[in-house]
């Protein structure tokens, strides 16, 4: 497998020297791994902190900037931060007001903001944490670590940066967010598997004519393996699947995201597709977002994320943002 | 009685077990989780051989606590904290004492695992590190040997059982057939820990 490297231990700390150097908006320590928004700590305003594995850029890193989060920790390929980061994080954005975690439901991000959040505590800093859960692919039983945290995430840290950046106090900020993920609902498909820069080779055996429902942004399966499918078929069912768990009253935002190795013609072309069964159910889009936005590497496939909103949070994802990774409105 | 050269012996037959093993971690992890267990650990027990080298804490306690805090500060994943704890746990068990008996170590060791088994929420059978670790604990009043050997077994007997914690719980029945990473890296721990008893 050919990649773009040069050894596999300086692939993260090789990616945030140019993220550093393309980002001057942005204080980037690549020593110890934390990007944060040059102008933190704002006064007065809730600091967000989010952060997990690299390889699913431009999560994290590429949404902090005025709008959305204060700072983010990328952690190894696939792995989550250490608490380390966290703590050093949520100091560096900390004004007084606070700091919400934006965690993913991984079994290490979990842990390890976990323990950051009660070192940070112990720093004097308020910590609340938000857990991010939309994957509708994994049943949520006490036999599974419970759904993963996915495509809603982008949701999540947008509203609440927007919500933040209004100067909402702490526990109206994790309310907002929690409501935004109690509304959000993903599904993913992988067409390939991907390459991690420590193995060389893929994570998975995908075969040629076959796709994975139900994928995870590391290639880990949800649901089945099947012969490979039209991007209307695959719409029809990872619509179809987010609909029997989500029943939308209201209208949603629509996120058409691909996993890294799927070009926006395809992209474009499955979300044609998605808008058409959303239609045909009779659920009105009120925004949609297509691209690459939560990754897996250089997997090929793409999630839908479905998130049911008010006039209060579609007012608050219309709201201006400026990061690397999305940009509106100023 | 062990003292806190046994211990650093113990850390160090880890990282140098560790590194021999990193790849075929890795690629037990590559089928049921995300192909980065090798890797990962590897990166901590370096940094806890390099920390022993600089620093000589002068107890039990202190050394694992200090190997324990490095694992939490450069692994990350799972495994960071939950190795991290074990470490850290095992070493607040074993309190202050200069010298520590096998007993005591037995005792401090249990604590660790229950910390690990609270903090991940895993019980025997899940398919987790706790598989090898539980039966070790229990057969280590008996002699290190007896330990090893019953970590060796713990995490071969993983293979058959379907995982319910931690990434490979998303494979469900899939995950059946492959033996856990965890539980693997986990006999290594215990294979040097009677190593550096010279068994």
């Amino acid at each position: 497998m050919k990649m773009l490297i040069n050894v596999a231990e300086t692939v993260v700390a090789d990616a945030l020297r140019g993220m550093a150097a393309a980002h001057p908006e942005l204080t980037v320590d690549v020593e110890n791994r934390v990007i944060v928004r040059r102008d933190a700590p704002v006064a007065g305003k809730v600091g967000l902190v989010s952060g997990g594995g690299s390889g699913h850029e431009p999560l994290h890193g590429g949404f902090v900037g005025p709008g959305m989060l204060s700072a983010a920790c990328p952690g190894e390929v696939f792995t989550s931060p250490v608490p380390d980061q966290m703590v050093r994080a949520a100091a560096a954005v900390d004004s007084g007001a606070g700091v919400l975690f934006i965690v993913k439901n991984y079994t290490g991000d979990v842990l390890n903001f976990d323990m950051a959040a009660e070192l940070a505590e112990d720093e004097g800093i308020q910590i609340a944490k938000i857990l991010v859960d939309d994957d509708v692919a994994v049943t949520d039983s006490l036999y599974t670590a419970g759904r993963r945290g996915t495509g809603a995430t982008l949701f999540v840290e947008k509203i609440a940066g927007a919500a933040a950046e209004e100067g909402l106090p702490l526990e109206r900020v994790e309310a907002l967010a929690r409501q935004v993920n109690e509304n959000s609902r993903s599904f993913g498909v992988a067409l390939s598997a991907c390459t991690t820069p420590a193995k060389g080779s893929p994570t998975f055996d995908l075969p040629a004519g076959e796709l994975e429902l139900g994928v995870g942004i590391h290639g880990e399966p949800g649901r089945e393996r099947r012969a490979m499918m039209t991007s209307r078929e695959i719409a029809d069912f990872s619509v179809n699947a987010i609909l029997e768990d989500l029943n939308p009253r209201n209208p949603v935002l629509v996120l058409v995201n691909g996993m890294g190795a799927t070009p926006l013609l395809e992209l474009y072309g499955f979300n044609a597709e998605v808008q058409r069964v959303l239609t045909g159910r009779g659920v009105p889009v009120a925004r949609t977002l297509v691209g690459n936005y939560v990754t897996s590497l250089d997997m090929a496939g793409a999630s839908v994320t479905l998130c049911q909103i008010d006039e209060d949070l579609l007012r608050l994802w219309d709201a201006p943002v400026r990061t690397a990774g999305l940009r509106w409105g100023m | 009685m062990l003292d806190a050269d046994f211990f650093r012996r113990w850390m160090t037959a880890t990282a140098a077990s560790v590194e021999r093993e990193a790849e075929r971690l890795t690629d037990l992890d590559s089928p049921i989780g995300d192909a980065d267990h090798g890797s990962n650990l590897q990166r901590g027990f370096r940094a806890v051989a390099a920390t022993l080298e600089k620093e000589a804490p002068g107890t039990p306690g202190a050394v694992l606590t200090l190997a324990g805090r490095q694992l939490i500060s450069t692994v990350g994943g799972a495994s960071g904290p939950l190795y991290g704890t074990l470490l850290r746990r095992t070493g607040k068990a074993l309190g202050d004492a200069a010298e520590v008996g096998a007993q005591d170590l037995a005792d401090a060791l249990r604590a660790g695992v229950d910390a690990v088994m609270q903090l991940g929420g895993a019980a025997p059978g899940d398919k987790t590190m706790v598989d090898a670790l539980v039966p070790a604990v229990d057969a280590l009043s008996e002699s290190f040997a007896a330990s090893r050997a019953a970590a060796q077994e713990g995490a071969l007997a993983t293979t058959p059982l379907q995982a319910r914690k931690g990434r490979a719980s998303y494979l469900g029945e899939r995950s059946i057939g492959h033996q856990d990473p965890g539980a693997t890296s986990s006999a290594l721990l215990i294979a040097a820990l009677a190593e550096a008893a010279g068994e």
